[in-house]
């Protein structure tokens, strides 16, 4: 009797033939994947009319390994290439993951400003508190004290706190899980999944190879313990005041989930005053389509 | 059929007939960023977007302005966005990005007076090096050079019609004086105009591979996002899947591609102004306003009795190389007027052959003076 050959439970979801992945033993990108996939089946889109986006660095790999239509596009422009796909198609549901340093230090502008805008796009943030892919670089998000290949007498700067930053930009969603959450991140993934306007999502991820090792943290399952012991869920929390540090607790839950017109509802609100009555408005656009 | 675009004769300023241009070619995607001397492309997309169904987004700069191209145009709209030197400056890596994806998309360069902030409200063709070389690595461009707001219209057309059969950001390098310049511009309707579009794969998903070369084709068929076939595209080095392959035989197969579909194909691609080069001794070798600018002074050395050639590149990139080595067979020599410091005449001189090439540079803000066109002209007619 031939024995049935095991399958992977993501292997709808997953390009096997790219297996395995580059990432590191005890990386919380694998999970996060995982809670991803499940949480966008379960808003119950269709997973052709989803788009990924992703940067550079370790999370900018992503889009790689995903069965969808991925982008792998260059260092902090996610963002900006993730709104001219949604502008050019509002059928196509547009989701970006990338890391801390892409998004927030290269990528920080076009953050803020999709975030202002409220460009209905799902951002998704993995935070592993330093530059994992060109070898432990100081990261905007480096605690200050902690120690980076670039800051070997332990880090100078404040870091920022990126649920503030994205709050204060005018965001419609922000929440912050660790990669523990795995329930918790895959809920918040169908939350924006289902929504409209500009969602941010950021996940506290274990980096062992070189965050824990420039850190004295440990292996990855050691980060893990930590986050968690050092984890609470705080909804009503201010985000503006629960920045994150080496040792102090780290507040998790959806600290903003508001309506209001997204970009595109502004456009077609403008133009519907003013544009249709114009000489040169063509009326029925399947007509002029080329 | 309904026509979506403006036509008819009118009186209009060069960038705005580019922006009608990309109308017409059914562009639907604009992201920009303010600079003079472009912003009037923006400013026409803006206003002219919103009513055929297209969509426009000012960006905070123009890294985003580049990227959102690319990104609309893989999710199936043609797209495009226009600037001047400092924004084109900030767009190369991401039109490296378009390069290695092989996205279509059009790059307008209203160039001004540069280095750096050099003269904004002013003019220079000092871009022509960067449209080239500009973004790191080796890869084939396109790049065309009108002269006058009518050919800035057709040449907006032809851009896209490359964009689309060849896949890559295709420049439209004009400059101040014809961005800005306003003259007589006939738009025909949109129907009787050579439009290309991409072409769409009639493959089903699963079998489709977004980077497969079929038999006899330069490019592969496009998939747009959301229709099913879940493809992956990146930056990195790719096979044909679409997938990272670090390996030097995937790297060399596919940066050679990048440079044959263009160079396999510079019969189809090259369009030039040819006057008078049967019995020239002499050859003006111009592009773009100067073209128009020296025109007194070849007179003026017609004048004198020397036999004087004009050849005007209209795509400048691919150089025609081949024609300047024809010419070179049978010329005394060529004179290159260009409002740089000599960028097209290194091309020339390459091409000539040791064949007497004398530059003739100005570095911006004006235009050559016929005189020293006419002098140009002469020192290379009676060099020993």
């Amino acid at each position: 009797m031939q024995n049935k050959i095991p399958t992977h439970p993501m292997e709808d979801y997953l390009r096997m033939d790219r297996m395995p992945h580059i990432w590191c033993p005890s990386c919380g990108l694998g999970s996060i994947v995982t809670a991803f996939m499940k949480g966008v089946k379960n808003a119950g889109i269709d997973l052709n009319k989803l788009a990924l986006v992703s940067g550079i660095g370790c999370t900018g790999r992503v889009a790689g390994y995903v069965k969808l239509d991925s982008y792998h596009t260059t260092h902090g422009r996610a963002i900006p290439f993730a709104t001219g796909m949604k502008m050019a198609n509002q059928d196509l549901t547009v989701a970006v993951i990338s890391g801390d340093g892409d998004l927030f230090a290269i990528g920080g502008n076009h953050l803020i400003h999709a975030a202002r805008r409220n460009m209905d796009l799902n951002v998704i943030c993995v935070n592993n508190f330093i530059y994992g892919m060109t070898g432990g670089q100081n990261a905007p998000t480096t605690p200050l004290g902690a120690y980076s290949s670039t800051a070997p007498y332990g880090n100078y700067e404040q870091p920022f706190n990126l649920v503030g930053l994205a709050a204060a930009a005018g965001s419609s969603y922000v929440a912050r899980w660790t990669a523990l959450h795995l329930q918790r991140i895959q809920d918040s993934i169908e939350e924006m999944a289902k929504k409209k306007g500009f969602c941010f999502l950021e996940i506290i991820s274990p980096c062992a190879t070189v965050f824990a090792r420039k850190n004295k943290g440990g292996t990855g399952l050691d980060l893990l313990q930590d986050y968690k012991r050092r984890s609470s869920i705080d909804h009503n929390a201010d985000p503006q005041k629960i920045p994150l540090d080496m040792d102090g607790e780290i507040v998790c839950g959806v600290f903003v989930n508001d309506e209001k017109p997204t970009f595109a509802e502004n456009v077609e609100k403008g133009t519907s005053r003013k544009v249709k009555e114009h000489p040169l408005y063509v009326q029925d656009r399947k007509d002029q389509e080329v | 059929m309904k026509q979506s675009n403006l036509h008819g004769e009118f009186f209009m300023q060069g960038n705005i007939a580019c922006a009608e241009a990309a109308l017409s070619a059914g562009c639907r995607f604009f992201g920009g960023y303010p600079i003079t001397p472009a912003s009037e492309i923006a400013e026409r997309m803006a206003f002219r977007l919103p009513q055929v169904g297209g969509s426009f987004v000012q960006f905070e700069d123009e890294i985003a302005s580049m990227a959102s191209i690319l990104g609309a145009s893989w999710a199936g709209v043609k797209s495009m966005t226009a600037s001047s030197g400092p924004g084109i400056s900030l767009m190369l890596e991401n039109i490296g990005l378009g390069i290695m994806m092989e996205t279509p998309c059009v790059v307008v360069n209203v160039q001004r007076g540069s280095p750096s902030t050099g003269l904004p409200t002013s003019w220079g063709q000092s871009d022509m090096m960067q449209a080239r070389f500009g973004s790191h690595g080796d890869y084939g461009v396109i790049a065309l050079a009108p002269k006058s707001p009518q050919e800035y219209f057709d040449l907006t057309i032809v851009a896209f019609n490359y964009a689309e059969k060849y896949r890559l950001p295709v420049f439209v390098t004009s400059d101040a004086i014809v961005g800005h310049m306003t003259e007589k511009v006939y738009i025909p309707p949109v129907d009787e105009l050579e439009i290309i579009n991409r072409k769409y794969t009639n493959k089903k998903p699963g079998d489709y591979q977004p980077y497969t070369i079929e038999p006899g084709q330069w490019v592969s068929d496009f998939a747009k996002a959301g229709d099913g076939y879940l493809y992956h595209s990146t930056g990195l080095t790719h096979d044909e899947r679409g997938y990272p392959d670090m390996s030097e035989a995937c790297h060399i197969q596919l940066v050679n591609r990048l440079i044959d579909k263009i160079k396999m194909n510079v019969d189809d691609i090259i369009l030039l102004e040819e006057r008078d080069l049967d019995d020239a001794d002499v050859v003006v070798v111009t592009f773009g306003t100067t073209a128009r600018t020296v025109v007194p002074g070849i007179n003026l050395a017609k004048k004198k009795g020397i036999k004087v050639g004009f050849l005007r590149l209209i795509t400048v990139w691919p150089f025609p190389e081949q024609k300047i080595r024809d010419l070179a067979k049978h010329v005394k020599g060529f004179v290159v007027p260009e409002i740089n410091m000599g960028q097209i005449v290194l091309e020339v001189e390459r091409c000539a052959g040791g064949v007497l090439t004398k530059s003739l540079p100005h570095p911006g803000g004006g235009i050559h003076d016929f005189k020293d066109v006419a002098k140009a002209i002469e020192e290379v007619a009676y060099a020993k």
